[in-house]
């Protein structure tokens, strides 16, 4: 098991974004997370990468038990993400934002002073990577003047600069058109199965396209789990979604 | 342009400015030669500023305190152990840094301008503690110091130009250090929790840590220009380390652009100019009034700049908000 | 225990006088900072501006004091509207910017003063009637400095009361603890920012008419009660009235009892008061700022 949660909960006051909720994720797993708005899956990210501490519970990452340790401390054990709202930094180029795990990965983060050659090294690293996920020949652009879409791929590359075990990604194919999003799924899907992959996802098409095993989360609480022809069809989860758009989807026959 | 030539007007552009900042003694005025050496001391001071507001995005009005520190160590050792001017560099600088880490430790845990309140009493602070302690600083009436000689044998420097020359040595030398920290991985990591904390701390780094480093490491830069301000001025005081000292060194950063080291020495250049040069200029009852001419232009400047002071992030009570993609800034 | 007391009675009795005199000044600062996370750098000129009027209006008897009121007043509304009129186009630039005008307005009135003043300290002598000394309890004592406990302890009452039980109180409490909350209640929350920008203002001009006899009108003189209200907030916490009053007291207790028991070491004190604070409680001792 590469990620445990041990009936985490995280209560705001007397609002419970995320209560009583226990999960076990196999390493090289491809997991979705998936649930109505509300349902405190940023929460759960949150509180699996340590930005959150949980009121309640443990959070074990490969066997060790990480619940106090901070999120910075967390990302070096071999936690990625990115986040909902696209989050990179804006006046530095897509190449520098990369680097940033990548150089901190190859241990060299805390150097003060220049070394050309090794930074080449990294940088060609990164700039690889960007190639992976589609923005080549965007490295000596600032972030800034990215769109949204390439700020999503962008996201991406970084979490893959560190070099992760656990790769946290939220909503990644947001905003993305039909073209990045197909992208982004072969993306995903051609990852080294030594990276396992927790996604939260709206669009169900990059989730049943990549899961093996999705979860449903709903006010907060853990609902269903299994595979995605299971919670297709899982009552429960359908009631769940009563009344927003994804109902419809659903129902519709692959 | 040609790569190669790209190249070669990159080292160009320095080079002759450095051969015109070395040939200066020999062709300018007495008093342009003082002025120029004033401006590379507070040069170094408005760089470690420049570290941390423009590169770190930790804007602060304290940075005269390190200043201070150093000035007066230097002052200390020159009057009762030595009159090397290397020594005095390094007395200075420990001094700073050691200051700035203690401090640190309590001010790298706020940001924005809250930041900025408690780096302003840091060095109001100072300057009391300076002007009261006036058994070890002398108080009001300062500490006078005899000629710096540059190292071991050289004969004390009292010429105008050789001061100069010296400042100039070791200015180049720290700049060249400042610029290759702001290039490294650290550097990049200090741009990047400018730019987004929350991201750094996502991708392994420990933010408080590296902000740590960073402020000590300015701190010692400050305490440097100080013990350079002993070699030049032979006299330290408290009205030399007051707030306005910091003042200034903010104002320099914000109009030579934020983050870039030589644009934060041609601001002080562009401040002492106003200030002393054309303020100079005032007659009758605005004589000698050039700071306030610099209060006007820097008020202008706040107003005017065209997108404000980009590259600074601030506590504010929401969350990054999603920038408009194209723009530079959120 | 009672001797020690007794030998520095006088230095406790003016440490409450330096203690509500910064009040005057950190209140205004504390609530518009805890509102809308304005520093105003220029807070301090305000206060050499009321000196200034104090000194330019004084004629030696209860006349020119009742002026130097009247214009404390107006030209505390006029300066804090102006503040406030000023800050307002970079509200949406940030923080800092608004903060580093704050601070150019401050150099700007600082040279002006130096100006008006020839950069020597001015006199500021209380009226006729109140110069010489008291005896109260066997310690001397300048009658003014009593007279201006008196008053500013009732200013800081009333301060207190209105904002901590008046409905007009309770809308700029709000305001402090959740802006955006009160904005979706209709109302709008400019007119309560240039109204405590105005009364923050006011306090600091009429600080300064006041307390001119006691810290007056001179070169410098608005960068240290800059910083003493800045630490008096940071000791206090944010956006309280109750803090910007327990905090003013204990710098000024710290401030005029340490000068007076190891005035080398005065400053070291309040530095150390205030890091032991901020280690300890980061949010000052009372803030009612809801935390981002």
């Amino acid at each position: 098991m590469i990620l445990e949660l041990d009936g985490v909960t995280r209560a705001f006051g007397s609002l419970r974004a995320v209560e009583d909720v226990s999960l076990r994720i196999a390493e090289g797993a491809r997991h979705a997370l998936i649930g109505p708005n509300g349902a405190g899956k940023s929460t759960l990210f949150n509180l699996i990468g340590g930005s959150l501490r949980p009121t309640k519970g443990r959070v074990l990452f490969a066997g060790r038990d990480v619940t106090r340790l901070p999120e910075w401390r967390r990302a070096r054990l071999g936690i990625a993400r990115t986040f909902q709202h696209s989050s990179v930094l804006l006046s530095c180029t897509a190449a520098e934002n990369v680097l940033i795990g990548v150089q901190r990965e190859a241990g060299v983060a805390a150097r003060m002073l220049p070394t050309p050659r090794r930074r080449r090294e990294l940088l060609d690293r990164c700039e690889s990577l960007l190639e992976t996920v589609g923005l080549s020949g965007r490295a000596h652009v600032p972030a800034g003047a990215l769109s949204h879409g390439e700020r999503r791929q962008l996201q991406v590359a970084m979490a893959l600069g560190n070099r992760p075990r656990l790769l946290l990604l939220d909503e990644p194919a947001a905003g993305m058109s039909p073209a990045e999003t197909a992208r982004l799924l072969t993306v995903l899907k051609d990852l080294p199965r030594d990276i396992t992959v927790l996604l939260i996802e709206h669009d169900l098409d990059v989730v049943f396209g990549l899961a093996d095993t999705v979860t449903v989360l709903h006010l907060g609480r853990h609902l269903a789990t299994g595979t995605p022809a299971e919670i297709r069809a899982d009552p429960a989860v359908q009631s769940a979604y009563l009344g927003t758009a994804e109902m419809g989807e659903l129902f519709v026959e692959a | 342009m040609r790569d190669g030539m790209k190249g070669g007007m990159k080292v160009l552009g320095p080079a002759a400015v450095v051969v015109a900042l070395v040939a200066a003694p020999f062709i300018a005025t007495s008093y342009v030669i003082s002025l120029a050496t004033g401006v590379l001391v507070l040069g170094l001071l408005t760089m470690s500023v420049n570290l941390l507001t423009g590169v770190a995005g930790l804007p602060t009005l304290g940075q005269a305190a390190y200043f201070g520190v150093g000035a007066y160590a230097t002052a200390l050792v020159a009057r009762s152990w030595t009159q090397v001017g290397v020594v005095h560099l390094l007395v200075a600088t420990a001094a700073g840094a050691a200051v700035a880490a203690l401090t640190g430790l309590v001010v790298v845990r706020t940001r924005g301008v809250v930041f900025l309140m408690l780096t302003l009493a840091i060095g109001e602070l100072t300057y009391s503690a300076v002007l009261e302690w006036d058994t070890v600083t002398g108080g009001s009436d300062g500490r006078a110091t005899p000629a710096v000689s540059p190292v071991w044998g050289m004969p004390a420097l009292r010429n105008d130009g050789l001061v100069y020359l010296w400042v100039l040595a070791v200015f180049l030398l720290l700049f060249a250090l400042v610029a290759a920290v702001v290039r490294s991985p650290f550097g990049l990591a200090l741009r990047g929790i400018r730019d987004n904390e929350a991201r750094m701390r996502a991708d392994g780094y420990p933010v408080t840590r590296y902000l740590l480093v960073a402020y000590t490491f300015a701190g010692g830069l400050a305490g440097a220009a100080g013990a350079l301000w002993i070699s030049s001025e032979r006299f330290v005081s408290p009205s030399d380390i007051g707030f306005h000292v910091s003042a200034m060194a903010l104002i320099a950063v914000v109009l030579g652009g934020l983050g870039s080291m030589w644009g934060a020495v041609a601001g002080m250049g562009l401040v002492v100019l106003t200030r002393d040069l054309v303020g100079g200029q005032f007659t009758g009852d605005l004589a000698g009034r050039g700071v306030l001419l610099l209060g006007l232009v820097f008020v202008a400047a706040v107003y005017l700049m065209p997108r404000g002071l980009a590259g600074l992030r601030l506590l504010t009570r929401r969350r990054q908000a999603l920038a408009a993609p194209g723009s530079e800034e959120s | 225990m009672v001797g020690w007391f007794d030998a520095y009675a006088v230095s406790i009795v003016d440490g409450i006088a330096f203690g509500l005199l910064y009040f005057t000044l950190a209140v205004g600062l504390s609530l518009v900072f805890g509102m809308m996370d304005v520093l105003n750098l220029a807070h301090g000129t305000l206060y050499l501006a009321g000196a200034y009027l104090a000194y330019a209006l004084s004629d030696g008897g209860w006349g020119g004091l009742v002026l130097g009121l009247a214009a404390g007043i107006a030209v505390g509304l006029g300066g804090g509207a102006l503040l406030a009129a000023m800050t307002q186009p970079l509200a949406h630039r940030g923080h800092l910017d608004q903060a580093l005008l704050t601070l150019g307005l401050s150099i700007v009135g600082a040279e002006v003063f130096l100006l008006a003043s020839g950069g020597e300290p001015l006199p500021a002598e209380p009226p006729a009637g109140l110069r010489g000394s008291v005896e109260v309890l066997g310690h001397v004592y300048p009658a003014y400095r009593l007279l201006f406990i008196g008053v500013a302890g009732v200013l800081a009452l009333a301060v207190y009361l209105a904002f901590e039980r008046s409905s007009l109180g309770a809308l700029v409490r709000a305001t402090v603890a959740d802006r955006d909350m009160v904005r979706t209640l209709g109302v709008d929350t400019r007119r309560v920012l240039f109204g405590v920008f105005a009364v923050g203002a006011v306090l600091a001009v009429v600080g300064g008419v006041l307390g001119a006899p006691i810290l007056g009108p001179a070169p410098g003189i608005d960068g240290h009660v800059l910083v003493m209200s800045l630490v008096v907030v940071v000791i206090g916490g944010l956006g309280s009235v109750r803090g910007a009053l327990l905090g003013a007291l204990l710098v000024g207790q710290v401030d005029t009892l340490g000068r007076a028991i190891a005035p080398d070491y005065a400053a070291f004190l309040l530095f150390g008061a205030m890091f032991v604070v901020l280690a300890v409680r980061p949010g000052g001792l009372i803030s009612m700022v809801k935390s981002a």
